[in-house]
């Protein structure tokens, strides 16, 4: 401080080449303090490696097989794990290795767009509930209530059944399920965002930038966004292994994804019978999705380690 | 400045000042509507300021003062805040009557404020660079690196050493003093007409606000601003201060030149601010100071706000509020007994 001072009472001197005030350190933003903290956490690094490897899957499956999904040899049927196909084969024939690695797409297709839906429609509502206050805030409050009050699986049930007929092929019916566990999944994040926008709307710098002239729009997008939205990150990231899940669930229940897609939680509703007599059936997709899930909430852990400077 | 900078008007503003008259303050009443009751913060007041001039605000915590800053920059929470009186006249035009759309076109360019803590004014996640050239790209559209260059060359004009190595720094990695700066910064960017600096360095220690002061009085001089200073640090206002405005409970107790209120005051508020001063030719002495609280503004007392803590209350001062009259040439007090207090 002293040194800080000496400086400052002459402030146009020459000899001022070094700026004063702690910065040994290089300039840092919460986001870039926060990269550095990723790139030492060893669960960072497992769970995006372990994520790539299924992101791959999904974009490229013949890149980890060559066999197709709907090749049937119902002669070995139910076969155990061999040289000739890794996990086994179904009922149907089917090589498990490569419905594991076709299924991916939908869990993963599922995952991502679910959790972009419903931070866009969360942390957009929950910011308007915030910002607007008063009987707006009340409104989306007790809306959420409402979406609180219905059991997820239900409500999702419920929609799926609705909607049973329409949208029947593949991104229709990933697309229902992105809709059902989406319309369900946003009152949490809205939530989420409308107590941390609360926590940043009184500071000084948002009144600041107002007395400035900013308009509303501004103070929305370049001040209370950025400052607000760390906690929703987090918790989506969370989230995104929880809606593959969902999605197995509903598939497995015969209301998510149906044959022909090849997905997960199918694999594990067709197998469900054999499970005592040929377990390597269900316990390879099982294996998949549980690692899969694993992964996102691994990453969302170390995410939240890097934004929250209290955990370190 | 670059084309773009300078286009709009010879000024750069949208208003002119009529008579070199910038705010003319009538009769301002702001209240706040809580479950409590009703806090009535500002009870008439009334003050105006000329171009180039410098008008310090004075009083203790809870006078007043930083809401009568926030109602003129319009920034005070409407609901609880309510203004049921009054008139805020920015070159004549009525600022509590003019559309929101069009008022916050005048925060920023036209009026300008500074606030008490440099840090939390400043937005963490960005830098400081970035933030002061935000201010020339939404109010005058520039492009990125032009607004950037802007930026770097206002925080040379506020000091800040090697600006443009710095301008990509956060808020937290600059000291106290260097924050207020770019706050500073921040605030002229747009060459506001009326700058409001609401204690401005009550969060720095004394070496700094010396150098702030002169920084603001600097400024103020070189764009003919007015300025209004508020503070509760008579010590700070001294130097760079045109006339003084003293609050208590929401009221104007005096208004006079700084030399003639220093020399003599005429308000025994004022007297008793003046006299809890610690002096170096009192040592060993007992300072004095005023003894009591500031009333609670949801129940002021009757007759004159200051009478339970005045020592030359009398019955009067228990039942009629003193108007703020001349009490000498260019003297305005609001006490019974002024003419006793500037003889005292």
């Amino acid at each position: 401080m002293t040194d800080t001072s000496v400086r400052q009472d002459s402030p146009t001197a020459p000899q001022q080449s070094a700026p004063e005030g702690g910065d040994a350190a290089p300039a840092r933003s919460l986001g870039a303090d926060a990269r550095r903290q990723l790139a030492r956490s060893p669960l960072f690094w497992v769970s995006a490696a372990l994520i790539s490897v299924f992101v791959l899957m999904a974009i490229w499956p013949s890149l980890f097989t060559t066999v197709s999904p709907n090749e049937s040899i119902l002669r070995e049927s139910r076969s155990l794990p061999s040289s000739d196909a890794w996990f086994g084969r179904d009922f149907q024939g089917y090589d498990i290795y490569s419905r594991v690695i076709y299924g991916a797409r939908a869990s993963i297709l599922v995952g991502i767009f679910t959790t972009t839906f419903t931070v866009l429609v969360g942390g957009m509502i929950g910011t308007l509930a915030a910002y607007n206050g008063g009987w707006i805030d009340g409104i989306i409050s007790r809306i959420t209530d409402m979406f609180f009050a219905v059991p997820f699986i239900l409500g999702a049930i419920l929609f799926m059944s609705a909607l049973a007929d329409s949208f029947t092929s593949y991104f229709g019916v990933i697309f229902k399920v992105v809709l059902a566990l989406t319309i369900f999944g946003w009152p949490s994040l809205a939530r989420l965002m409308r107590s941390s926008v609360l926590t940043v709307l009184p500071n000084d710098y948002i009144r600041a930038t107002k007395a400035l002239g900013a308009s509303p729009w501004r103070i929305i997008r370049s001040h209370i966004i950025p400052n607000a939205m760390g906690p929703m990150i987090v918790v989506a990231t969370i989230n995104l292994g929880a809606y593959i899940a969902a999605e197995a669930t509903l598939s497995f229940l015969g209301i998510g994804l149906t044959p022909p897609v090849v997905s997960w939680g199918v694999m594990i509703n067709d197998s469900i019978v054999g499970l005592r007599t040929t377990p390597h059936m269900i316990l390879f997709p099982s294996l998949f999705l549980s690692l899969t899930v694993l992964a996102f909430i691994m990453l969302g852990d170390a995410v939240r380690d890097a934004f929250d400077p209290k955990s370190r | 400045m670059t084309d773009t900078t300078t286009k709009t008007k010879p000024s750069g503003h949208t208003y002119e000042p009529v008579d070199g008259r910038l705010l003319d303050v009538e009769d301002l009443h702001v209240e706040f509507h809580t479950e409590e009751g009703v806090a009535r913060a500002i009870n008439g007041v009334s003050f105006h300021l000329d171009q180039g001039e410098s008008l310090a605000i004075l009083g203790e915590s809870g006078s007043g003062k930083s809401v009568t800053a926030q109602a003129i920059m319009g920034i005070l929470d409407m609901p609880p805040a309510v203004i049921p009186q009054g008139s805020i006249r920015y070159c004549g035009q009525d600022l509590l009557t003019m559309p929101d759309e069009q008022r916050r076109h005048v925060r920023g360019p036209e009026i300008s404020i500074i606030f008490q803590d440099a840090l939390s004014s400043l937005n963490p996640v960005f830098p400081v660079g970035w933030q002061i050239a935000e201010m020339f790209r939404t109010h005058r559209g520039m492009n990125k690196s032009d607004a950037l260059d802007q930026a770097v060359r206002l925080m040379e004009r506020v000091q800040i050493p090697a600006a443009r190595d710095r301008v990509k720094a956060y808020p937290h990695q600059f000291s106290g003093g260097m924050r207020q700066r770019i706050m500073i910064a921040m605030a002229i960017a747009l060459d506001p007409a009326v700058l409001i600096a609401d204690e401005p360095t009550t969060a720095l220690d004394v070496t700094v606000q010396a150098q702030i002061m002169s920084l603001l009085q600097e400024l103020q001089e070189e764009r003919q601003m007015g300025l209004i200073l508020i503070t509760h640090d008579l010590g700070v206002v001294a130097d760079v201060a045109d006339r003084i405005a003293v609050m208590y409970a929401g009221r104007l107790v005096e208004k006079a030149n700084v030399d003639e209120l220093y020399a003599s005051p005429a308000h025994p508020y004022t007297r008793g601010l003046l006299e809890s001063i610690p002096r170096l030719d009192q040592k060993g002495q007992t300072l004095a100071a005023i003894g009591g609280l500031p009333p609670n503004l949801m129940r002021i007392p009757p007759g004159c706000a200051f009478n339970p803590r005045c020592r030359m209350a009398r019955d009067v001062c228990r039942t009629d509020v003193p108007p703020l009259r001349e009490v000498a040439p260019g003297r305005l007090s609001a006490c019974h007994f002024a003419e006793e207090v500037l003889d005292a």
